[in-house]
């Protein structure tokens, strides 16, 4: 089923003398269920991809539909509503608060939909246990390790059960170990959860985790892979040969 | 080149700037204005007595301008070391830049001085339109002729003000160029990198140490408002000490506590953004504990001031109507000492006859006057007074030095004769009663203890019964305050007994217009030599006799009435001088830390509003925040004053505390108006800061 469709959005940057085009015309759809990857190297405008697709930012032409609703026209209270409802986020630098425990990091993304606690306490233990934190939870961010940090970020992506996680680099801040363990529980919440995750990045080894990669670049798509009945190592060596191919004209090491 | 990046910087941190800017411009014109007041008052038409309390007013405002000025010192130097430690990466940049300290500290030193500049520029400005409006209130105060305005600025006062301000500008730009010069250069570019780490607290901890230090208030308000009189200066010291120490381990242990309760209540602490804003909140509070103890003890001081200097002000009048019913008494009298100490053999006078000698007819002063007496019996002091009761009247009494002196008394007639001039109720009397007048009130307590228990006292032989079981309020002699501890009222024909007393001239004038009064008293008051003082003198003199002593006295309403002026007016400008900086101080404090934890937190609003929190939930929280940590100080100050005050009006009691309700609504004007006008400012800026930015 289809659960999110990109038409043929645009978004320029700067005034008329000095356009810049940070997506000249990109179509995509994902499918209900997939995990899938988006590559391209710095300045290619996959963040900013991300971005309006997270409403954090408008196009400036096109359509994207979430489940036949056009986000691109809602406004002010009904964006806080579509986030706070369809949408998980996952940083590269995680973006949790403080000054509050995993356990109320991950429940302040229910306590703003105005849960009862007995909910709210419910569904933060389950995701903890498939995310592997429940012995953390009771702990402050400057106590976690940074593996530990981005599953307490994702746990709070994932708690509201959203229909489409978005996660920005979600390896970027984390050592090779952590990256896989982390990499391995979105592999377990694909499965086991059906959720369907949209990650950002530009490296090839996380990407290889997902079912499909989409490579960008110069603000347009480049080409896509799937998986299909691919090992990992595989589908590493594929996308590994496309960013190679990406490199050939673009003097950009991914 | 440094110059233009110095206006830079100014222009760019202005939003930083504004409340400190602000703070010091109300700062400049206060310190302005309560120092311009002397010149001000050097144009008031004011009698002599009343020139002299401003000039003593004077003085202590004068003093008390070194210690505001002092207050203002640590908090623009507490202020702009804050705002500095904000830019020190912007510091490390000019020197990875290449730039040396000594031209970073340049940068800071030409800031200072023109943030400095401005605001003594416009403090004096704004100052100097102030006193205008102030002049009125301070001719107001001293009740002197307005007729004739000037429009005054004060050299002096502006001097001073360039001088302390100076001196306090100077201050900062050491302590600046001493805090850029011992940086590190790594130190500085981590400095915008917030630590993460916070200081937690043991909850259980906090608990045991919020008990503690509820207790020791506790029992420090207990001691200090309800055993007053037990009070002596050492341990009325340590008193204070307890009181300050435990407010701090209150602010130490609130969040710990708050949180454990709260979270508690786990349906409202999970809800909607509850359990940020208390944890936002609580890290606030934890990181100044020091500043929210001073900013609590500051408050304190500042309602308790406000609020003793308009009840003193709002009840001076009431009391000197009640305590000095009329115009003018004057007290004459003859005697021989007796072989008691303070026991009097008085000796008839006749005082229509000295009045005569002396040459003054008291028609032509008096609408009507009086000529009373009160007399004394020996066996009458206090011990003979209360007999059985005297023990229970111990306890009851607070003045242990009252016990040797004699009871008043005064006959029925002349009581009544009395009410006649002070526009009081007359009573009647049986043959063998008698009524205590009284309005002290921890002697009416004493006295209403034996009434109540129908105590019979025996004046020159004769015993009494008390005619009601409690005093009446009223007075004998005129005073300017609350001193009447008591005066018995017997029947004429006990009162005849006695031979002789002391003989009393009370009247009301018979003009209103303040000049005649006062030419009036002139006559009769004068000093050398004061006619009515060489009458009785001859008097004296017929009666040949070592022993023989006289006295007299003469009081005048107008007289009381403008030694009150003066206190009204020192107590007014003490109250509001003290009372207005303290509160810019408490506020601009709390404002900038506000401020600048609004502006570090903007990524955590970011946050929020990416996971979709409603902007309305967030302003909601922002509002809470604000709230609370401008709520939590002044209530705990609140609730020391509650028994500061009871404190105060127990030493307040002589002068009379009639106007509570207005002088603590017109102490909770001024604080909503300054703490709260820097509250309402802060929430808006801070609103204002963590707006998303695209929306």
């Amino acid at each position: 089923m289809e659960l999110l469709r990109i038409e043929h959005i645009e978004k320029y940057y700067g005034s008329r003398s000095s356009l810049t085009k940070a997506i000249d015309d990109i179509s995509l759809d994902i499918e209900s269920g997939e995990f899938t990857a988006i590559m391209g190297a710095s300045g290619s405008g996959k963040t900013t991809l991300l971005n309006v697709i997270s409403t954090i930012d408008r196009v400036t032409a096109g359509h994207i539909y979430l489940e036949n609703t056009d986000i691109t026209a809602l406004r002010g209270k009904e964006l806080n509503k579509f986030r706070r409802d369809k949408l998980g986020f996952i940083f590269q630098d995680f973006n949790l608060l403080d000054t509050l425990t995993a356990y109320e990091n991950i429940a302040l993304a229910l306590t703003i939909k105005k849960l009862g606690f007995k909910e709210i306490d419910e569904a933060v233990h389950r995701v903890a246990k498939q995310l592997e934190i429940t012995d953390v939870l009771q702990k402050y961010p400057y106590q976690m390790s940074g593996g530990q940090k981005q599953r307490v970020a994702s746990a709070r992506a994932i708690v509201t059960s959203p229909k489409l996680v978005l996660a920005d680099e979600p390896t970027g801040a984390l050592d090779s170990k952590s990256a896989k363990l982390l990499l391995e529980r979105f592999n377990y919440l694909n499965r086991e959860n059906g959720a369907t995750i949209l990650m950002v990045t530009h490296d090839s080894f996380t990407a290889s985790y997902s079912s499909r990669v989409v490579f960008i670049k110069d603000g347009k798509v480049f080409c896509e892979i799937s998986r299909g009945g691919n090992t990992r190592k595989q589908f590493f060596d594929r996308i590994i040969d496309v960013v190679t191919l990406l490199g050939g004209d673009v003097s950009d090491a991914l | 080149m440094l110059f233009k990046l110095t206006l830079g910087n100014i222009k760019k941190s202005i939003r930083d700037y504004a409340i400190y800017f602000f703070t010091l411009i109300i700062g400049v014109s206060i310190f302005y204005v309560f120092n311009a007041i002397e010149s001000q008052t050097a144009y008031l038409r004011v009698s002599r007595d009343t020139r002299e309390v401003i000039q003593l007013i004077n003085k202590i405002l004068s003093g008390v301008s070194v210690f505001v000025a002092v207050v203002l010192g640590l908090l623009i130097v507490y202020a702009s070391r804050f705002l500095m430690k904000r830019r020190n990466r912007e510091f490390a940049l000019y020197l990875t830049l290449g730039m040396s300290k000594g031209g970073v500290s340049l940068i800071l030193l030409a800031e200072t001085v023109i943030i400095g500049a401005g605001s003594l520029l416009v403090g004096l400005l704004i100052g100097t339109g102030i006193s205008q409006v102030s002049s009125a209130l301070v001719a107001g105060l001293f009740e002197a002729d307005m007729s004739e305005y000037h429009f005054n600025i004060s050299a002096q006062a502006i001097v001073k003000t360039l001088i302390y301000f100076g001196i306090m500008y100077l201050v900062v730009m050491l302590f600046n160029t001493v805090m850029i010069g011992r940086k590190k250069l790594i130190d500085l570019m981590n400095a915008g990198k917030r630590s993460e780490k916070l200081k937690l607290k043991n909850p259980v901890a906090c608990v045991i140490m919020f008990i503690i230090a509820a207790a020791a208030l506790g029992f420090a308000y207990y001691m200090v408002g309800w055993r007053t009189t037990e009070l002596e200066e050492s341990t009325f010291f340590t008193y204070i000490v307890v009181g300050c120490i435990s407010t701090y381990l209150i602010f130490r242990s609130v969040s710990g506590l708050m949180l454990r309760v709260f979270m508690s209540a786990k349906g409202l602490y999970y809800r909607g953004l509850n359990s940020f804003t208390f944890r936002q909140l609580s890290s606030k509070v934890n990181t100044m504990v020091f500043s929210m103890t001073l900013i609590c003890l500051m408050l304190f001081v500042t309602i308790c001031a406000l609020c003793s200097a308009f009840t003193i002000r709002n009840s001076l009048n009431r009391t000197l109507n009640e305590c000095c019913p009329a115009d003018y008494q004057a007290g004459m009298s003859i005697f021989n000492n007796g072989e008691e100490y303070m026991v009097l053999d008085y000796i008839p006078l006749d005082p229509e006859k000295i009045y005569k000698d002396a040459g003054i007819d008291p028609e032509d002063y008096f609408e009507e006057y009086a000529l009373t007496r009160a007399v004394y019996d020996s066996s009458l002091n206090y011990e003979g007074f209360y007999g059985e009761y005297f023990d229970e009247a111990m306890v009851l009494s607070d003045d242990i030095g009252m016990i040797l002196q004699e009871e008043p008394l005064i006959s029925i007639t002349d009581y009544n004769k009395l009410m006649e001039i002070y526009g009081g109720e007359k009573e009647t009397l049986g043959e063998n009663e008698y009524i205590e007048l009284c309005n002290v009130k921890k002697s009416a307590e004493q006295r209403n203890y034996m009434l109540e228990r129908g105590k019979e006292i025996t004046a020159f032989g004769v015993t009494l019964k008390p005619k009601y079981d409690e005093c009446i309020n009223g007075v004998m002699e005129l005073f300017d305050s609350y001193n009447n501890y008591g005066v018995t009222i017997i029947p004429d024909s006990v009162a005849a007994k006695a031979e002789a007393g002391v003989y009393y001239l009370t009247g009301n004038f018979n003009t209103d217009d303040k000049q005649k009064i006062s030419s009036y008293i002139e006559k009769l008051n004068s000093e050398a030599p004061n006619p009515v003082l060489s009458a009785l003198n001859k008097e004296y003199e017929k009666l040949d006799n070592e022993s023989v002593g006289f006295n007299y006295y003469a009081v005048t309403k107008q007289q009381f009435g403008e030694a009150n002026i003066g206190i009204k007016a020192l107590v007014t400008f003490l109250g509001l001088y003290v009372g207005v900086v303290f509160l810019i101080t408490s506020g601009a404090v709390l404002a900038l830390r506000s401020l600048s934890d609004a502006s570090d937190s903007l990524s955590r609003y970011d946050m929020l509003r990416r996971i979709g929190a409603d902007e309305r939930d967030i302003k909601h929280s922002l509002f809470l925040q604000t709230v609370l940590f401008f709520a939590l100080p002044l209530l705990l100050a609140i609730f020391h004053s509650l028994f500061g005050m009871k404190f105060a009006y127990f030493f307040l009691g002589m002068y009379g505390v009639s106007a509570i309700i207005p002088s603590i609504l017109m102490t909770g004007g001024i604080i909503m108006l300054i703490f709260g006008g820097y509250f309402v400012i802060t929430y808006l800026c801070s609103k204002m800061m963590i707006k998303p930015v695209n929306k």
